[in-house]
Order: structure tokens, then C-alpha cells, then sequence
């Protein structure tokens, strides 16, 4: 492109011939005229190609295409797939694979030492992974060098071993192909000096203003040494700003906060010991994030009932999309986002805060009532949580009530360094800008602003008028087109940082390997910005650290200032120690925050601004559950890892309630035409039952033009419609279009009702006091006596068993997403998982009870159910699926030859065959990325769920060498691992003692379809719920009512 | 009835005529314009299929619908109809023979021809619906080998290995030893050089002395009794396929006759649908006569009532049964995503055929052929009403799930077609197709012979 090389100029006439990178099918005209027409008026400033200037209906075709047109017609993400491998290994065959060796610095390992690294053995290291501006600490295990699995820090204080599902999946985006691999100068490689000088030629054009043209763009940040070296930019040039955005931002809660408390603090609520907990649509239930791994784990805490069925905690949620904190409620209540403030205003009046009154939402009144009464029954023992798009003035209702009730709740400084609102900082910004204020722009990390900032902005309009635009991030994204200056960012797995969890306890990131592709991690960059360019990020992670372990001498005391006279060799020496033992834990002991002692403004009531009623239907913007704010986009894992409540995969759909749906005449995958605020997309609907009537929840992140070659595409950009003034919700309307679009799921919207042969089982807390063993009885058929044609097997020492509590399991379908990663399972693709071919292990299923307006939600974890009697064993005619001496179903994958007779003779369906060849063989990234323990199966033969085989042999193996045997709960497979919640229990069922078989000795304990005699050794424990009686709730399922409703042949 | 004194072989024929039309059609060099049109048909679809298996080798069978509920579709449906097809020849070649039914003769010699290209057919389906055919081609066979590993015994798949494997070698050897005293017919009226070698090859030397007679009279009555009982096991055989496995639907005790009667049902469709062309378009009206054809659509008549038997007793065992999984599969048949195919099936194999009780519709050839066309159809929708219903919706409702064939299914399916077609046009050019000796022994001549 004969752009000028430090001014783009899109009025210049330009040499078409050098780009169209973009594949469109060949042979199709491209209107030339049309091209310098646009040009001249005023065209893209920087385009991909010729389709996209000329703006052809192909090109909008293409874009809005699930896939090129030619490749979908017969096998389509094979012909993708087969792209990408040839395009990827060919960009990468020359650098990604020479330079995997461990990092230069020093490192610590987690269990092990570094020189008792053996080849096939993994080394594990702690580290831990920002997202949201909030750090979850992690152990990564590391095979020669390769970080292969993510897995929770165990000694964590924040986390205590629970991962979310993104931290599962960053892995794979760390070997993304699709990461952006050199610096660029306006789409031309250029070397790392010729960035650096740009950015200090910008910076010294700044030094008359003292920086008043210069504006940092970052995520949210946790990072207390990067926050460091912003502010001592800030210090230096102080006229400069620095604006923090995330397009899934907590202003809400901040603002809410600050109006409370005076200042911004983060509620840390201790649900260990609340009763009752009330959601205002708080979904902390979800494995995202570090709060809700935390909430998780103390939420299942009051769900165990095995001990003392009073310790059952009573959930309320009212909400208005069904999300999976929804589907665990004991009561839910489906309201309107823009009604919530109303509700939280009546159950405010009513819980005796002084000066709120309210009426609630029509037909809410009982509800009201009912959690008015238990929080006042369970005063200092109840808690009222809110969701991050709840205005400020729910947030305050509800520090109100928390603080009327006694809740158990403390305030504690935000995780984030700099707490701030940030819609307001980025409006701001936008103005400055227009006002011609900013002449350089630095955008760093991964929040994409661009693609992400409300609509209403025109972000990426308004920074074409800033004269230098510098951009870090790991992918060439949206933004970095917009810029002149891209600079690839490292993974957090490359680099060296640091982070604050929720409770502000920071952990070092350690890289566990070098940057796959040169790339630079956010401290370099910022140093560039500094008076010392080109210091290393470990330099500046460890002298920040250096600075602070000078402060406070002794591990532990966050507060005291030491002595600073010591000799510098014997501090250096001293901190040498101290440095490694916080790599080696993963964490800085002793760093976590102390509970502020926040005193709620007295006049709280007064200080609420009440939001505006939405008469008409209302539209809801949420992060998405599996690509986040669009940052994962481009992760196949994360895209086909079905959402936990609709199941859908690769897409993003308008989701309403089945009375929406009906009042408008749409079915699920009918497109509409969504207007707010004068703003129209069109995206497809899909009913969700249990969604808030005249409500619509849009997920963001989809739609992305330049996520890769994966994610781009997929599904509808939805930060189009949303604005600045309405981020979370606004009012709207919609219009059928009359288009309809596949959207893809893996699961249907079956109601177990409608066939209940007790694979779930319920009861509500007074059925299960009068009757613990209930589940007994909801076997509709009664085995007499074991019987079978072969002899039974004799277990003499370990045989294997799992059971999975469905009382804790939440469905977040972070165990999905960590058996994809442990066990090399690989990617299909939309077309496949239409075709019902998703290669998953496990899944999580989810049934629907009760109407389609209330309904109840069940969901259940679905492995390999290892039976005893297997099926699928006696049907295979090559002996490729046999019984081993520990009681597994083990598949041989060299021996099959792929009848698929094993899959249709499990009554369960766990089995997944490769249908195509689906692994990727031949990216060399994804090589770097596999389980080398874990066999990388071909195209035609079986898989299925192995209890993670490969960790049971390293934990035998490991029992030998020291002469004794396995012990309890030395194994985790890699679902159990990853569990907040710890709902799956893995062991040896011979032993009486172990955790698993005194669970399955638990009255709860059933094993699904146990008529069919194949004995399983996955059992379930049945949930038990704890509806309030003044409310009325959805008869049980699986109950004997309901199951002599139908097991009754007579 | 008045039928049952039609003769098997209409007045006016003698030794020399019925050699004459039955051996000119091999021994001549015409074309016919017609055959060489339907085998230009036949032979495109042949090339279908080749390619179709080709192209199946070389990606998976991902190119097919079959997914995780339904790991069965159009392959297991194509060979348990081919497999079910073939059966007519071997019941009207064996048992009709032990049981002396004479009107079997002028019908069994292409009855057997067609039980062999459609064991063909079936075949390959075993074989290539497999994720790795490469290794099941051997793997499933019991061969001795240095890992000490032997098939899986326990396998209804093994089972079939055997069945099928035996009854393609009974059914080839009792074919070739019926053709050998016709191929020395042939030999001996060959006037070509080459077609004299051929069928002089073909013909082992047979002379046609007393003894070589007696012989084949012992050889055919051993081949007869092996085959007998291989009408009944090996479609038996198939049934456990799917009565051995725990899914509801397959898991049927009534499974083994069930699907014998469906098979004979199907192969005498079958056999009509052939015969009463070629009896026309080769001018065979009266070698195949209105008693062959009447006796065939009364065969067709029992064994359908017996498989509409099986269909009620599997409505009624699902509900008898008060299992709930049952109940669940019956009522998903009738009233499921696929319930089409269930009425479909019910009003062909059950209501249409009805009309068999009548004698007008018995010897109208027309109406037979077409209705006979329509029980093929209606037996391979049997098929997929077992085999896709059953798995689409199981147990876990969770995994329930669509199966929708692509054009690579049918591609498969019509190419087998076109291979079983190719194989018995070829069968029809360059065989005798009526078994000439047999049908001698029917002429009253013969009779005063065997007076004599």
C-alpha cells in the first residue's frame, strides 16, 4: 500500500494491487470505479480489501456469512480447518517451534524442582491470569517446557484450587496461530526499533505540553507494578491521561459504592454464613472470575446436607435473563432488569431501611413478602447480592439492606489499583479527541475498544483524527487496524507481571515459556513510555517488588514499614529468598487487603437517583458466557463450548422468553430487527424458558470482523446497539425480519417431564427430612438381584468410582471446557456440532421442570458412567473397548475400527466418534499445546471419558516408586480439579474410607437408569431444595408422585 | 382354486423350444437396445457408488448424516435390506426344492442370482460404514496373529461375520452347481469359439451320463438341506444385531422370526420386481406364468401378515412391558419427528397389501409390479423406523438428537442399485436365466419318460 508511511491518509488514491488479503471466492468482479469512488468519499481509513472499500453485497455476504460460501457446501470446517492448518503452518513453521525453551529468568517450580525435571514427567508452576481486572492464581502444568493445562492454585487463599472456564481456555489462545506475530507500521512489518522510535518521537513532541496531547488506553488494571509505571508516566508528563476501559465493566457496583461509602470499596460477602442469600441478579454462580469461583465454593459449603440437613442455605434470585446462579435458585422470580430497582426498593421498605419506600413490580408482592420475612427471620445470617448491571441505585438499596440486617459482608478496597467509572472516562476521552486535544493515543491489552465502546461514541471514527495511535495487543484486532503502531502483546503465560485477587492478596505471573513470536508484554510497552525504553518486564516486576520487600521486611506484615538499613548485598540476598518462595506459592502471603471500616452514609435513601420505568420490552447487554467481551473469540475451545443455559455453541442470539417469543411469532433462529436508542441490528431469537417476559438479553462479543480465522463471523456484533447512556439495559423494540438463521446448540429444550425414568432426583428440604432415602423409591423398576450372564468381577485392590453431587453442581460447565483441555479433545466446528457431532467427554446436561414461564432447572454432569455391565463392551466385535482390572471401561484406540456399535448400545451416549479427522496434526501450535499422556485420537475410532486414566497411572506410578499405596484423593481427574464447587468426587470406591464411597454410601446416592442393570460407577447425589413453602415452587422431579405418574403400567 | 390347474409352464412348449428361448438370449450377439439403455443406467450408478466409497476412504464417514445418538443410519439400513432381499432366492431354491414344489423351477435360477448380488450389495456396507475399513476388512475375521488377539466372540457383528460370510459361499456353490448342466447346454449350441471355451470351462467337463446326473441330484440335495436352515439363521443372525443391544426398540425377544418374514417378504417384492419385467421384455410369459406370479404375491401375502404381526406385538409389548423407555419408543414411532416414516411403513406393509387377498389383483402384473416396488420401499422404511427411531431418542433425553441423510447416503444407496442392477443385467446377457434342464422335467414328455 503506497501510503504514506507515518500519516495514513485515506483520501490518497492507492495501489489496489497489494492488498485483498481477504479469501472471497475467486472470480468474482470487483467494481474498480466503485473502489475509488468510496476512496473518495471518504472510505474505510483502512481496509482489507477491495470488496470491503467497495462495500459489495458479496463482501457484506462474507462477512455476515457463517462461512465462505464455497467451503460450506460440502464439508465445510474441514475446508476451513484444512485452511487454517495450511496458512497458520506455513506463517509458523520458522519461528514457533525453535523458540520454546523456558524462559531465561529464573522460575520456580510449584511441587517440583527444576533439576528434577524428567522428560514425560510436567513440571507445575504457579502464576495466575488477570481478567477483568481481577487475578484468579493458578498452577500450569508445564511438559518440557510447554504449558499444557491450566489448573487452580490449591493454596490459593482466593481461589483455593477452582479455575473459571476462561482461564481453562487461555492456554489454547496462547497458541492461537491467528496472534498477531510482528510489529506493524499500517500493515507492514517493522522491526521492534522502529516502534520504539515512534513512540519516543510522539512522546518528545509531548514534552512542550508536559503531555497534554497524550492519552494511555488500558483494560482495567490489577497489575500493581504496571499501575506503578502509569503513574510515573503520569508524573512525569502530568498533563497526560489515563483511562481504564473494559466493555464488561463494574461501574455499577462502583458507583454504588461511592455514593454509599464515600469511596470506592469492593462487598466481600462471607456466604459460609448466610441463610439466606438474595440475588438481584447477581450471577456469582458462574464460573467466571475470581469473585465467583470464591462465591461458588462458599455457596456449596451450605449445600452439603450429608451431616446436617439445616445447613441447606435458601437461594433467591430475581432476574430477568435465566442465568446458572437462576437455574440454582430455590425460589426465582423472572422480572424486567429495569424492574429490579422496584423490587429491591420493596424488600427494602420492608426490611426496615429508613427512608426507601417502594411498591413492588406487579405480581411480585408475594415474593417480596416472602424474602422480606427471611431476611428479618435471619437477621445477620442473610445477605442481598447485585449484579454488576444493576444501576448504582440498586447497588445502594442493597448496601442498605445489608446494612439494616447485619449481613455478613465486609468492604474491602477494590482489586483494581485505580477504581474508577469507566464509561465516563472513555465519553471523555471521545471528547477530548474530538476537541483535538489528544495527538497520541496508546491502547494496550485486550478490552478492544474499538469493537467494544458504546456505540454512541463512534470510537473507532473519533481516533482517526489523533495523529499517533499506537496499539499493543495480542491479536491484530479491530483496534490495532485503526492504528498505526501494532505491537504484539505476550500471553500472560509469556510474560512476567503481577496481580491482585479480590482480596487484593497479589500474585507474581511467572511466563512459563519464552513469547512464541517476539512479542512484548505490557510493562515493556509502558516502559517505552519511560526513561528507560527498553527494560525488561521481569526487570521491572522485580524491582517494583524489590522497592516493596524493602518496605515491609517480614512475609506477612503489609502494614509495617522495616528497617531499610540492612547491607544491600544481605537484602538482596534476603529477597532472593522471599522472591522465590512467592513464585513457588503463587502468591505473596500476607498481601490481602484489610475490611475497611466503611460506614454507610447515614442519608443513603436520599442519595438514590431513581432509574426510569421501560414500559415496552427492554434489551440487556451481558458479557457472554464463553467469549466473554469478544476477546475469546477466535478460541475454538471457548466457542464450542455450549453456554451453560441455552447449550448453544458458536453463536450469539437475542434471548427472550417463551411468552416474548409467541407475542412477536418467533421461533428460535428467526432474525429480528432490534432498534435502540436509533440504533437497528438484526440478530436471531432463541426462547429461553424462565427469561423475563418483554425482555431480551444480548450477549456481547460476537460478530467480530477480525477475530480470526475461527471467530470471525461468528454470531452478531451487539456493542452496535449499545450505547454509553444504556449500557447494560435500555428500552427497545423489534421487528421480525422474516430472515431466519441456524443457530446451533447441542442440547434441546427437553423437559424431563416428559420422559422421567429418575436420571434426575430431587426433593425439596422437608421431603428429604422426612424421607432421606427417597431417591430409592424413584426407581421405577426394582432389581431384585443382580443378574447378568457373565460372572461378576472381583476387585482386589483399587476399583475406581465418581460421584457427582447435583446439590453443588451449578452447570457453570467449567469441568466441560478442562477435560477438553487435559484430554486433547479436539475442535469440530458449527457445521459438526448441527450434525450432533461434538467430540466432548462430558457434558453437562440441562433439563427444564415446570412451566415454560417458571420453570425449575436441573443440569447434570454427564461423563463416561464406567458401568460395571458395560454395553458398550460386549457389542464391540475387536475387543477395542474392555474392562480393565480397576473397574474401568478403557478404550483402545489402535484396536477400533470404528462400528460405532459401542455408541448406539450406551444408553447414556457418552461415547464421541470421529466422524472426520478432526484433530488439527499438523499446526505446529497446536502440537506445542497437546497432553502428550493423552493419545491424539485419528479420524475414525471411538473416544469417550477415561477418568482421566493417564493421572491415575502417574499417581500409581508415583505409589510404586514410593512403596505404598495410592492415597484418597491423590488423584483429581481433571473435571474434579477444576470444580468450584467441588461437586465431582473421584476415588477408589473399595476403600470404605475414601471421600467417594462414603458418598456414594449417602442416602442421596442413586445411579441413573439403574434398571438397565449395567451397574454404573458414576452415581449422582440428589439435589435437595429448599424452596420457601410460602411460595409455590415446581413439584420435584423424580419424586414418587410424579414417577408413580408414570412408572405405573397397571 | 382355479389357479392351481394352470400349468407351471404354458401348453405348446417341448425340449427344443424351451432350450431355444431360454439359451438364445446368451448365445446371441444382439444387444438389445434396451438392455444396453438400462445398463448405461445401472453402470452410472455403479460408477456413483464407486466414487461415493471412493471419496468415503479418503474423508470419513462424516460425509455421511450418521451421528452420536443415531451411529446407525443408511449403512445398516441398506444391508439388512440387501441381506433381507436375498433371502427369496435361497427359500425358493432350497426349502421349495425339499419341498418338491415343481413351479419353483422356472424362477429359482434368477431368484439365486439375485441373493448373490444382493449379498454383494449388503457387504459392502459392513465393511465400509466403518471408521478404519482397512483394518475391519480383516480384523473381524478369527485369523491366527503374533498379539494373541482374536475377534471379540461376545459381538453380534462377529456373528454376522459368519452368517453372512457362510451364506455368500453356500449361496455362490449352490448357484454355480444348478448352472452346470445349462452351461454344457451351452457349450454344446456355442457358435462361437469363445463362447464355446467359456461355457466349456465353465461346464467342468459334464457330460450329462447317468452318473453325472446322479451326482448332481446328491450334490443339489446336500447343498439344499445346508441352505435351508441358513433362510432362517442368517437373517436371525442380523436380528441380533439389534435384539442383543439394551436400546429400546432393538431389545425385542420377537426380533429373530420378525425379521425372517420381513426378509422373504422382501425378497419375493424383489423377485417381482424383476420378474414380471424380464418375463416380458424376453418373452418368458410362458416359462414364468400367471402361476408363478400368483404363487409368489400369496408368499408375499403370509409373510406380510406375519410382519404386521410383529409390528402390532411391538406396540403391544411396549405396552405391556410398563417400561417406560418402551412406551417412550413406541409412542416416538407413532407420533415422533420421524412418525412419517412409521405410517408410511404401516400403510404399505400393512394396509396396501391386503390387496393380495384378491385374485384380480394377484394376476394383474401391472399392479403387482407396482406394488411390489412399493413393499421394497415399504421394507427399507421398516429399516429405518428400527434402526433411526430407536437411537434418535433414547433414554438420556439430553442426547437426543436429528439424523438427516446427505447426498452422500444416497449416493451410497442408489449406487448399490446400480451395482445390483449392472450385476443382473450381465446376469441376464450372459446366463441362462431359466434353469433349462429344471424346466424340461416339467414337460409332459419328460413325464411319459418318467412313466416309461
Amino acid at each position: 500500500m503506497s501510503l504514506d508511511p507515518t500519516e495514513p491518509n485515506p483520501e490518497q488514491p492507492l495501489d489496489v494491487q497489494k492488498r485483498g488479503t481477504l479469501r472471497l471466492r475467486a472470480g468474482q468482479a470487483i467494481d474498480l470505479q466503485r473502489v475509488r469512488e468510496q476512496l473518495q468519499q471518504g472510505g474505510p481509513p483502512l481496509w482489507r480489501s477491495l470488496e470491503e472499500v467497495a462495500d459489495t453485497a458479496e463482501f457484506r455476504n462474507y462477512l455476515h456469512r457463517e462461512f465462505p460460501a464455497n467451503a460450506s457446501d460440502w464439508l465445510d470446517p474441514v475446508g476451513r480447518r484444512g485452511f487454517l492448518k495450511l496458512m497458520s503452518a506455513s506463517m509458523a513453521l520458522a519461528g514457533a517451534t525453535a523458540c520454546t525453551v523456558q524462559p531465561q529468568e529464573l522460575i520456580v517450580p510449584y511441587v517440583r524442582q527444576p533439576e528434577n525435571e524428567i522428560p514425560g514427567k510436567p513440571l507445575f508452576f504457579a502464576t495466575a491470569m488477570t481478567l477483568g481486572g481481577v487475578a484468579t492464581g493458578l498452577l500450569v502444568e508445564s511438559h518440557e517446557g510447554r504449558p499444557t493445562k491450566i489448573e487452580g492454585n490449591p493454596d490459593h487463599p482466593a481461589s483455593r484450587g477452582a479455575t473459571d472456564l476462561f482461564a481453562q481456555g487461555s492456554v489454547l489462545t496462547l497458541y492461537d496461530p491467528d496472534r498477531s506475530k510482528t510489529v506493524l507500521h499500517l500493515g507492514e512489518i517493522r522491526p521492534w526499533s522502529a516502534a520504539l522510535a515512534a513512540v519516543r518521537g510522539g512522546l518528545s513532541a509531548q514534552a512542550a505540553t508536559r503531555g497534554a496531547g497524550l492519552r494511555l488506553l488500558t483494560e482495567t488494571v490489577a497489575s500493581p507494578s504496571l499501575a506503578a509505571q502509569i503513574q510515573q508516566l503520569l508524573a512525569q508528563q502530568p498533563n497526560a491521561k489515563w483511562i481504564q476501559w473494559e466493555p464488561v465493566n463494574r461501574d455499577n457496583a462502583r458507583a454504588g459504592a461511592r455514593t454509599a461509602f464515600g469511596q470506592y470499596l469492593e462487598p466481600h460477602y462471607d456466604l459460609t454464613q448466610a441463610d439466606v442469600i438474595v440475588s438481584l441478579d447477581a450471577d456469582f454462580l458462574s464460573s467466571e472470575g475470581a469473585h465467583n469461583l470464591h462465591y461458588m465454593r462458599q455457596f456449596a459449603s451450605r449445600r452439603r446436607v450429608e451431616d446436617n440437613a439445616d445447613n441447606l442455605n435458601r437461594l433467591y434470585v430475581v432476574e430477568s435473563n435465566h442465568t446458572v446462579t437462576g437455574g440454582r435458585a430455590d425460589n426465582r422470580l423472572a422480572l424486567k432488569s429495569s424492574q429490579i430497582e422496584a423490587f429491591a426498593r420493596a424488600v427494602a421498605a420492608q426490611s426496615g431501611v429508613a427512608g426507601i419506600i417502594g411498591t413492588a413490580p406487579a405480581g411480585s408482592d408475594a415474593f417480596v413478602d416472602a424474602i422480606a420475612q427471611d431476611l428479618a427471620a435471619h437477621r445477620g445470617r442473610a445477605v442481598v447480592m447485585v449484579g454488576d448491571s444493576q444501576p448504582a441505585a440498586v447497588h445502594l438499596i442493597a448496601h442498605a439492606i445489608n446494612a439494616a440486617i447485619g449481613a455478613p459482608v465486609t468492604y474491602l478496597p477494590t482489586p483494581e489499583l485505580v477504581p474508577g467509572e469507566q464509561t465516563a472516562a472513555l465519553r471523555e476521552l471521545v471528547a477530548d479527541i474530538r476537541a483535538g486535544q489528544v495527538q497520541m493515543l496508546v491502547i494496550l491489552g485486550e478490552s478492544n475498544p474499538v469493537f467494544s465502546a458504546p456505540a454512541d461514541l463512534q470510537f473507532g471514527k473519533a481516533i482517526q483524527s489523533v495523529s499517533l495511535r499506537v496499539h499493543s495487543g495480542m491479536f491484530f484486532d479491530e483496534t490495532a487496524q485503526q492504528c498505526h503502531w501494532h505491537v504484539p502483546a505476550a500471553h500472560y503465560l509469556e510474560a512476567w507481571s503481577d496481580a491482585r485477587t479480590i482480596d487484593g492478596t497479589v500474585s507474581i505471573v511467572q511466563p512459563l515459556i519464552q513469547p512464541l513470536y517476539g512479542s512484548k508484554s505490557v510493562h515493556e510497552v509502558m516502559a517505552t513510555l519511560s526513561e528507560r525504553p527498553e527494560r525488561s518486564g521481569y526487570d521491572t516486576v522485580r524491582e517494583y517488588w524489590f522497592a516493596w520487600a524493602a518496605l515491609n521486611r517480614t512475609t506477612g506484615s503489609t502494614g509495617s514499614t522495616g528497617s531499610t538499613s540492612a547491607p544491600a548485598s544481605a537484602a538482596a540476598a534476603e529477597f532472593e529468598q522471599r522472591w522465590r518462595k512467592w513464585l513457588h506459592d503463587g502468591f505473596i502471603a500476607g498481601t490481602a487487603a484489610m475490611p475497611t471500616a466503611a460506614a454507610l452514609a447515614p442519608d443513603v435513601a436520599t442519595r438514590i437517583t431513581a432509574g426510569a420505568a421501560i414500559d415496552g420490552l427492554e434489551v440487556n447487554f451481558r458479557r457472554d458466557p464463553t467469549v466473554y467481551d469478544g476477546r475469546f473469540a477466535n478460541n475454538g475451545w471457548l466457542q464450542e463450548l455450549p453456554k451453560p443455559m441455552t447449550k448453544l455453541t458458536w453463536d450469539n442470539a437475542a434471548l427472550m422468553a417463551p411468552a416474548t417469543a409467541d407475542a412477536n411469532g418467533l421461533h428460535n433462529g428467526d432474525i429480528i430487527a432490534i432498534t435502540h436508542d436509533g440504533r437497528t441490528i438484526n440478530v436471531p431469537a432463541w426462547v429461553v424458558p424462565g427469561h423475563a417476559k418483554d425482555a431480551i438479553t444480548l450477549t456481547v462479543g460476537y460478530g467480530r470482523p477480525l477475530a480470526g480465522d475461527l471467530g470471525s463471523g461468528t454470531g452478531f456484533n451487539t456493542y452496535a446497539l449499545r450505547g454509553s447512556s444504556a449500557m447494560f439495559f435500555g428500552g427497545a423494540t423489534i421487528v421480525r425480519t422474516g430472515d431466519a438463521y441456524d443457530l446451533v446448540g447441542t442440547q434441546d429444550h427437553w423437559a424431563i417431564e416428559d420422559k422421567n425414568t429418575g436420571i434426575v432426583r430431587a426433593a425439596t428440604l422437608e421431603e428429604f427430612k422426612q424421607n432421606p432415602a427417597f431417591v430409592k423409591q424413584m426407581e421405577h423398576l426394582k432389581l431384585d438381584k443382580r443378574i447378568s450372564l457373565y460372572a461378576d468381577k472381583e476387585y482386589r485392590g483399587q476399583q475406581w468410582g465418581m460421584a457427582i453431587d447435583l446439590n453443588t453442581c451449578t452447570g457453570c460447565t467449567a469441568c466441560v471446557i478442562a477435560c477438553v483441555a487435559e484430554n486433547n479433545i479436539p475442535v469440530v466446528g458449527k457445521a459438526q456440532v448441527k450434525r450432533n457431532r461434538e467430540m466432548h467427554w462430558l457434558r453437562i446436561d440441562r433439563y427444564f421442570a415446570g412451566s415454560p414461564d417458571t420453570p425449575d432447572t436441573y443440569v447434570q454432569p454427564m461423563p463416561c458412567q464406567q458401568c460395571e455391565n458395560a454395553p458398550c463392551e460386549v457389542v464391540c466385535p475387536v475387543s477395542a473397548t474392555v474392562h480393565s482390572a480397576e473397574g474401568l471401561n478403557d478404550m483402545v484406540y489402535n484396536r477400533c475400527v470404528g462400528t460405532r456399535y459401542c455408541s448406539n448400545n450406551c444408553p447414556w451416549k457418552v461415547r464421541r466418534f470421529n466422524f472426520l479427522l478432526y484433530q488439527d496434526w499438523n499446526t505446529p501450535q497446536f502440537k506445542l499445546q497437546r497432553n502428550p499422556d493423552v493419545t491424539v485420537r485419528s479420524r475414525g475410532i471411538m473416544e469417550k471419558c477415561t477418568y482421566c486414566v493417564q493421572r491415575i497411572n502417574a499417581a500409581r506410578i508415583q505409589a510404586k516408586r514410593e512403596d505404598r499405596a495410592i492415597r484418597d484423593g491423590e488423584i483429581l481427574t481433571a473435571c474434579q480439579a477444576v470444580c468450584p464447587t467441588d461437586a465431582i468426587v473421584f476415588g477408589d470406591i473399595n476403600d470404605p474410607n475414601s471421600r467417594v464411597a462414603r458418598l456414594k454410601g449417602s442416602p442421596r446416592n442413586y445411579a441413573t437408569l439403574e434398571d438397565l442393570n449395567t451397574r454404573p460407577r458414576t452415581t449422582y447425589l440428589a439435589a435437595v431444595k429448599n424452596p420457601n413453602p410460602a411460595l409455590p415452587h415446581n413439584p420435584m422431579v423424580g419424586t414418587p408422585h410424579a414417577s408413580t405418574d408414570h412408572g405405573a403400567g397397571h | 382354486m382355479a389357479l392351481q390347474e394352470t400349468p407351471v409352464i404354458l401348453p405348446g412348449h417341448d425340449f427344443e423350444t424351451v432350450t431355444e428361448t431360454i439359451a438364445e438370449i446368451p448365445l446371441s450377439r444382439r444387444f438389445p437396445l434396451g438392455w444396453i439403455g438400462i445398463i448405461l443406467v445401472a453402470l452410472a450408478g455403479a460408477g456413483l457408488l464407486q466414487m461415493a466409497l471412493g471419496y468415503l476412504v479418503l474423508k470419513g464417514i462424516g460425509l455421511w448424516g450418521n451421528n452420536a445418538p443415531v451411529g446407525w443410519a443408511f449403512d445398516i439400513i441398506n444391508f439388512v435390506w440387501w441381506i433381507g432381499i436375498g433371502h427369496a432366492g435361497t427359500l425358493i431354491s432350497a426349502i421349495l426344492l425339499l419341498f418338491k414344489q415343481q413351479w419353483r423351477m422356472s424362477i429359482s435360477r434368477f431368484a439365486e442370482a439375485m441373493t448373490i448380488f444382493a449379498v454383494i450389495c449388503a457387504a459392502i456396507f459392513p465393511i465400509f460404514h466403518t471408521g478404519r475399513p482397512w483394518l475391519a476388512a480383516y480384523w473381524l475375521f478369527p485369523y491366527p496373529n503374533t498379539m494373541g488377539l482374536w475377534p471379540q466372540f461376545k459381538s453380534p457383528l462377529i456373528w454376522d461375520v459368519f452368517a453372512v460370510s457362510t451364506y455368500a459361499t453356500v449361496s455362490v456353490v449352490f448357484w454355480y452347481v444348478g448352472l452346470i448342466p445349462d452351461f454344457a447346454t451351452m457349450r454344446d449350441r456355442a457358435v462361437s469359439r469363445v463362447k464355446a471355451i467359456v461355457f466349456g470351462t465353465l461346464s467342468l467337463g459334464w457330460r450329462g451320463s447317468a452318473r453325472h446326473w446322479h451326482r448332481y441330484e446328491v450334490a443339489t440335495l446336500i447343498l439344499a438341506g445346508l441352505s435351508t436352515p441358513l433362510v432362517l439363521s442368517v437373517h436371525t443372525v442380523v436380528s441380533f444385531d439389534f435384539a442383543v443391544s439394551v436400546i429400546p426398540g432393538w431389545h425385542a425377544t420377537i426380533f429373530p422370526p420378525y425379521f425372517v418374514a420381513g426378509a422373504i417378504y422382501s425378497g419375493f417384492a424383489m423377485v417381482l420386481s424383476l420378474a414380471i419385467p424380464v418375463r416380458r421384455f424376453y418373452g418368458m410369459e410362458s416359462l414364468i406364468t400367471m402361476r408363478h406370479i400368483d404363487n409368489m404375491a400369496k408368499i408375499m401375502l403370509a409373510t406380510g401378515l406375519m410382519v404386521g404381526y410383529g409390528y402390532a406385538m411391538e406396540a403391544f409389548f411396549a405396552w405391556y412391558s410398563a417400561s417406560p423407555h418402551e412406551r417412550f419408543m413406541m409412542w416416538n414411532r407413532m407420533f415422533g419427528p420421524y412418525a412419517w416414516s412409521y405410517w408410511a411403513l404401516i400403510s404399505i406393509n400393512v394396509v396396501m397389501i391386503q390387496l393380495l387377498w384378491f385374485k384380480r389383483v394377484r394376476t394383474n402384473t401391472t399392479l403387482l409390479f407396482v406394488m411390489s416396488l412399493f413393499v421394497n420401499v415399504g421394507m427399507w422404511l421398516e429399516r429405518f423406523v428400527i434402526i433411526v427411531t430407536s437411537l434418535n431418542r433414547d433414554f438420556v433425553p439430553s442426547s437426543w438428537g436429528m439424523y438427516y441423510p446427505t447426498r452422500w447416503d444416497f449416493m451410497t444407496f442408489f449406487g448399490t442399485i446400480g451395482l445390483f442392477l449392472t450385476l443382473f443385467l450381465l446376469f441376464l446377457r450372459f446366463v441362462p436365466m431359466i434353469s433349462i434342464f429344471e424346466v424340461k422335467t416339467l414337460l409332459p414328455q419328460a413325464k411319459v419318460k418318467a412313466e416309461h
